[in-house]
């Protein structure tokens, strides 16, 4: 933590730390204590008075069929979006994993989506399911499927997927390769030598060799699948069509600056940040842990 | 490779070329696009090979004003405002986080674990919990529509401080016995040894702060409301509901080219660096 060795007392410690902690207090901690300060309150419809009410603003929610419901879709969303990305850079690792020559090229032009910016990401999918010009829906109406996510809740909902998992299969990837890489070859060249096949080696060596990166980009994907995707779901959708995309952090901000219920928005902020730091502290026990091994 | 199949070799090269194709394929639509005139994008199916306006739709994106029928600032303008910002934060942040490592890994003082712990809660208020107050707070500060609220509130970071920390403490301690009996003081040390030993994480980091300082979505999107302070990323939404009138895929798709331009080049010019900055601030 401390190095044995340092400089002498003086004030310079406190002008380097300065900055970053003046930042901290201004924009992070105050903002946040203001949230929580705000969820205890209920402001009338004109904005004239405002009451002290406790905990009635978390009341309200924890009975708001709307806000359950929205919980519940995004912890779909978050694990399918989970799903998608991690298995289809597992599977697409671990063949990388098998090249010897043109690896990296392989690599290259695997991880650039990750510098695609979500709100990006989500318009180049909403272009390619336009449902009058979009090449798949043209595709898909071969097959006899009519394809319109400005309609269509489940379509909607899938298509904010493929675009959010889209976006994080380079980053998955990238971590998948390494930890295969990092697999010591003796150990998979002894499997071998006993006679175990390569999907028997996969599944038996090294996908529970690997299983502590699977943990941790579980924690980071979802993370991503709950803050990150807010510009997938205000591009392509909105959050609609009949709130059948709308993911928590984009319940926040809608009911914040668009709907203008400033105590329940606060409750809904001071709820994710609770979820945020349960993610975080799972996180760090997990590297804690990760450092023992 | 540990025997040699050369059926699983075809599959193996086989299933990546897929996946390529699978990944690369939102790309190659939006350029294929950004390459035919507004007339051919309105007929479906869109085409799917490139076709000969791409200089056309370039410089009427780029220098022209955009989407007809909008009142959008310039591209080139929402480029400046995006590079201006990115830099801005990676920057900052760089800057900020290094100062502060500095002093928690080198100095004694009172209240050392208290400002360690404040910046560490940094890591768990995203924006995107906390955006009403914040936008109050940057309101109040008047700082709507300029470049220092878009940047200076994202700027405080745990994981870069933290990646600071990590890198000092493994620089050993004679370096600092020897520089002091050198005669160096704290700052000429900070300066002559700690930022020339830390001189790659540094690339690394900023490779991953710029491209998420591009990136940033929601909070330009709340404080900025002069056109002129629109960065691209941002526009990308506007064009698309412009486009529910008159569809002008052409252009908006070789926005969004121009738009993930930068941050793309950076990714794959400096693969290396991106990786060591991906993989030590996420651990």
């Amino acid at each position: 933590m401390l190095k044995r060795v340092h400089f002498p007392r003086s004030a310079l410690p406190y002008l380097l730390v300065a900055p970053q902690i003046l930042i901290t207090l201004v924009f992070f901690i105050w903002p946040a204590s203001q949230a929580v300060y705000q969820s205890f309150l209920i402001e009338d419809a004109f904005g004239l008075s405002t009451e002290f009410v406790w905990f009635e603003n978390f009341e309200l929610l924890v009975d708001d069929e709307q806000y359950l419901q929205s919980f519940g879709r995004t912890i779909f969303f978050s694990a399918a979006v989970a799903l998608l990305s991690m298995s289809a850079a597992l599977v697409l690792a671990g063949f990388a994993d098998r090249v010897v020559r043109g690896a990296t090229a392989y690599r290259t032009l695997m991880i650039w989506p990750y510098a695609v910016a979500p709100v990006l990401a989500g318009a180049l999918w909403v272009f390619m399911f336009n449902p009058t010009l979009g090449i798949f829906p043209f595709l898909l109406d071969m097959v006899g499927i009519d394809w319109n996510h400005y309609l269509n809740g489940t379509h909607a909902m899938m298509l904010v997927i493929f675009a959010a998992a889209w976006k994080q299969i380079a980053y998955n990837f990238l971590f998948y390769l390494a930890a295969m890489q990092s697999i010591p070859r003796s150990l998979i060249e002894a499997a071998a030598i006993d006679g175990a096949g390569p999907v028997r080696r996969f599944v038996d060596h090294i996908f529970p060799l690997i299983s502590p990166t699977t943990f941790f980009l579980l924690v980071i994907n979802a993370v991503y699948a709950f803050f990150d995707t807010f510009g997938i779901i205000h591009a392509v959708t909105q959050g609609g069509p009949a709130n059948s995309t709308t993911i928590l952090v984009y319940k926040v901000f809608n009911d914040g600056f668009v709907g203008l219920d400033l105590g329940g928005s606060a409750a809904q902020s001071v709820i994710l940040m609770v979820l945020v730091i349960a993610m975080t502290v799972v996180q760090f026990r997990f590297i804690e842990r990760k450092v023992e091994y | 490779m540990v025997e040699n199949r050369p059926v699983l070799n075809v599959i193996t090269h086989l299933v990546l070329i897929i996946g390529i194709v699978i990944v690369a394929l939102p790309i190659w639509i939006t350029f294929v696009a950004s390459t035919h005139d507004a007339v051919r994008m309105t007929q479906a199916p869109i085409p799917m090979l490139p076709g000969t306006h791409f200089w056309e739709n370039f410089s009427q994106t780029l220098l022209g004003s955009g989407l007809s029928g909008t009142e959008t600032a310039p591209v080139w303008r929402m480029l400046l405002n995006s590079l201006t910002m990115a830099l801005m934060i990676a920057l900052g942040k760089i800057a900020i986080s290094l100062i502060s490592a500095f002093a928690i890994v080198y100095f004694k003082f009172p209240f050392r674990m208290l400002f360690f712990w404040l910046i560490f809660v940094t890591l768990m208020l995203p924006v995107e919990v906390r955006i009403l107050p914040t936008f109050e707070v940057v309101a109040d500060l008047g700082m709507l529509n300029s470049y220092w609220g878009l940047s200076i509130p994202l700027i405080a970071s745990a994981t870069a401080t933290f990646m600071f920390r990590q890198v000092f403490l493994t620089i050993p301690d004679e370096m600092l016995e020897s520089a002091r009996i050198d005669g160096a003081g704290p700052l000429r040390f900070f300066w002559d040894i700690l930022i020339p030993l830390s001189r790659t994480n540094i690339a690394a980091l900023f490779v991953i702060l710029f491209i998420y300082g591009w990136n940033q979505y929601l909070w330009p999107l709340l404080i900025t409301t002069d056109t002129d302070m629109t960065t691209i990323v941002m526009s990308i939404k506007q064009m698309l509901e412009a486009a529910e009138q008159s569809p002008q895929w052409n252009i908006i798709m070789m926005t969004a080219l121009l738009a993930m331009l930068p941050p793309v080049f950076v990714v794959v010019a400096m693969q290396k660096l991106f990786v060591q900055g991906l993989t030590e601030t996420d651990k």
